[in-house]
């Protein structure tokens, strides 16, 4: 199969693109389908609505013109230098670019965030061992450090001595290692 | 091929054992999404790109064993054809969009196809364990061991504020998603779904019917999954779930108790009557024969049919489907005789119940 935009190398990139709920087939060389910034939706089938919602939730901000593809570039606009990804086109298609996006469109994030997850913005889940020993230290005091308070809420006095034991030793322990070294 | 070899390479291994719960949950499954510094999203990346990774996760992890779990072999889409890559989607091994969509998509499966890791989709990786029953918690522990496994060779993207970075911000942090698939015919019948599907939604859990066309659920078959994967741990998560899976159980079992109660002999002749359409039919429709396996499931669970095993249901769902039915019909097949394919694989699957039934009796 041929590139349907230039015409010339062969397509290796499918795409499908939803236009108001119509599904149009794209097979583009990959230079082409990153040269036209063509904006694809790569899911399959039970995932459209669930696409078209986040973009929805994305939009939020401005109502966005249909931009053509030779229109006045925005000098404004915010691009990843990674990845080229702008934040517009982030907003059309509701993905990231690559893990640097996540820097560049950092002041923009967390309304997004916080729709998405309940009013949430902050990880508190699983550390990567590879990241290693003080993050998982320091995410460990912050819980007890949130456990004491409930503890001296609840007035279970007890309890907390514990707690308040375990973040001593816990800060010790960070203080050993200089808390620089990650 | 005859229709025992054809279903014991069909039906994965997982699927015959029973897990806790299994009356209800038939399954539960765990998927993280994970990505490799270095390497842009698979939205953008380059082909280049792609082909490193799998050549990455080639070198590191085909062939190689995993616990109980068995060898790594890795798929790449590219090399399947279209029918074995449906395969796979039914089976809910990968997903419709690694298929269909992904040039340079792959899999690693085990052996046991308990564990499945998609290399390629919407993230670089997309760790995936499905367990029978309600084993949410016994999923999550399998998923994260082979998380830390993976992490020992590969350098994922990780940021301290914000967790595991996705390629969709609907999945950063622990890019946990959980999911259990429940049988809740009686919820249905007795119209309390409707009420409950809104509630469960308000808690911040998707329910979606399974293989039905938008969210319609075909033979009450229902996915109830998270949505939030940010600020809350994968142990709150799963728990969180594990709660609402627990009362809809509870509710279900209520429901088919007050069915038995009001309903009764009639009850009982609508579970023998969708048997015997079964049993019998020679065209059948997916959304008929999903409807009769859902009441036959029920009328096995209630006590009515006895001799046929509960695994029944799961199995034929995923076996009705076209994927399966055109590799048991060794080739392409018009939707009219799918129908047809389909009823006669489920009078062999009915007559292998029965043979089974007899040597046991024999015995
Ligand atoms: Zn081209
Ligand atoms: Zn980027």
């Amino acid at each position: 199969m041929i590139c349907q935009e230039c015409k010339q190398r062969p397509a290796t990139m499918h795409f499908t693109k939803i236009i108001n709920g119509e599904k149009t087939e794209f097979h583009l060389c990959e230079q082409c389908a990153r040269e036209h910034g063509h904006m694809f939706t790569f899911y399959g089938n039970d995932d459209f609505s669930l696409n078209n919602l986040l973009a929805g939730l994305l939009n939020f901000q401005a109502p966005m013109k249909e931009m053509t593809a030779n229109a006045f570039p925005n000098p404004d606009v915010l691009q990843c230098e990674t990845c080229q990804m702008t934040y517009h086109q982030f907003t059309q298609i509701g993905r990231f670019g690559c893990v640097d996006c996540y820097r560049t469109f950092a002041r923009y994030l967390p309304p997004i965030l916080k729709r998405l997850h309940s009013g949430n913005t902050a990880h508190s889940g699983k550390i990567p061992k590879r990241k290693g020993g003080v993050l998982h230290l320091r995410k460990q005091l912050a819980m007890l450090k949130q456990k004491l308070q409930e503890l001296v809420a609840r007035e279970e006095f007890e309890r907390a001595a514990e707690v308040r034991d375990q973040i001593r030793s816990l800060e010790d322990e960070l203080r050993r290692r200089g808390e620089g070294d990650m | 091929m005859s229709f025992e070899k054809f279903f014991n390479t069909a039906v994965s291994a997982w699927m015959s054992q029973e897990g806790p719960d299994s009356d209800i949950v038939l399954s539960s499954r765990i998927r993280l999404a994970r990505n490799i510094v270095d390497f842009r999203f698979p939205t953008l990346f380059s082909s280049e790109e792609a082909m490193q990774i799998i050549t990455l996760f080639e070198r590191t992890f085909a062939h190689r064993s995993y616990g109980g779990a068995g060898r790594f072999e890795l798929l790449k889409m590219s090399e399947l054809q279209p029918i074995e890559k449906r395969v796979l989607v039914e089976k809910h091994l990968i997903s419709p969009h690694l298929a269909e969509d992904s040039p340079f998509g792959a899999c690693l499966l085990s052996e046991n196809e308990e564990i499945s890791i998609m290399i390629n989709e919407e993230d670089h990786i997309r760790i995936q364990c499905l367990f029978p029953g309600l084993q949410l918690a016994e999923a999550l522990e399998a998923a994260s061991e082979l998380d830390d496994w993976i992490e020992g060779y590969v350098n994922y993207a990780f940021d301290e504020r914000l967790g595991y970075l996705t390629s969709c911000p609907t999945n950063v942090g622990t890019g946990l998603r959980a999911s259990v698939m429940m049988h809740l015919p009686a919820l249905v019948l007795t119209q309390q779904i409707n009420r409950i599907i809104p509630a469960i939604n308000q808690l911040g859990l998707v329910v979606r019917g399974t293989y039905g066309e938008g969210s319609e659920a075909l033979g009450n078959i229902f996915q109830i999954s998270n949505q939030i994967t940010l600020g809350k741990s994968e142990e709150d998560i799963v728990a969180d779930l594990h709660t609402i899976v627990q009362q809809l159980i509870a509710q279900e079992r209520a429901a088919r108790q007050a069915l038995v109660k009001t309903l009764g002999i009639q009850l009982e002749d609508k579970v023998f009557r969708s048997y015997g359409i079964l049993a019998n039919c020679r065209v059948i429709e997916s959304k008929e024969a999903a409807q009769c396996l859902s009441d036959v499931r029920l009328g096995i669970d209630l006590g009515y049919i006895k001799n046929i095993s509960r695994n029944i249901l799961n199995e034929l769902m995923i076996l009705t489907q076209p994927g399966f039915l055109q590799q048991y019909a060794g080739g392409a097949l018009r939707p009219e005789e799918r129908d047809v394919r389909r009823a006669a694989l489920i009078r062999e699957r009915l007559k292998m119940e029965e043979r089974r039934k007899m040597e046991g009796d024999e015995r």
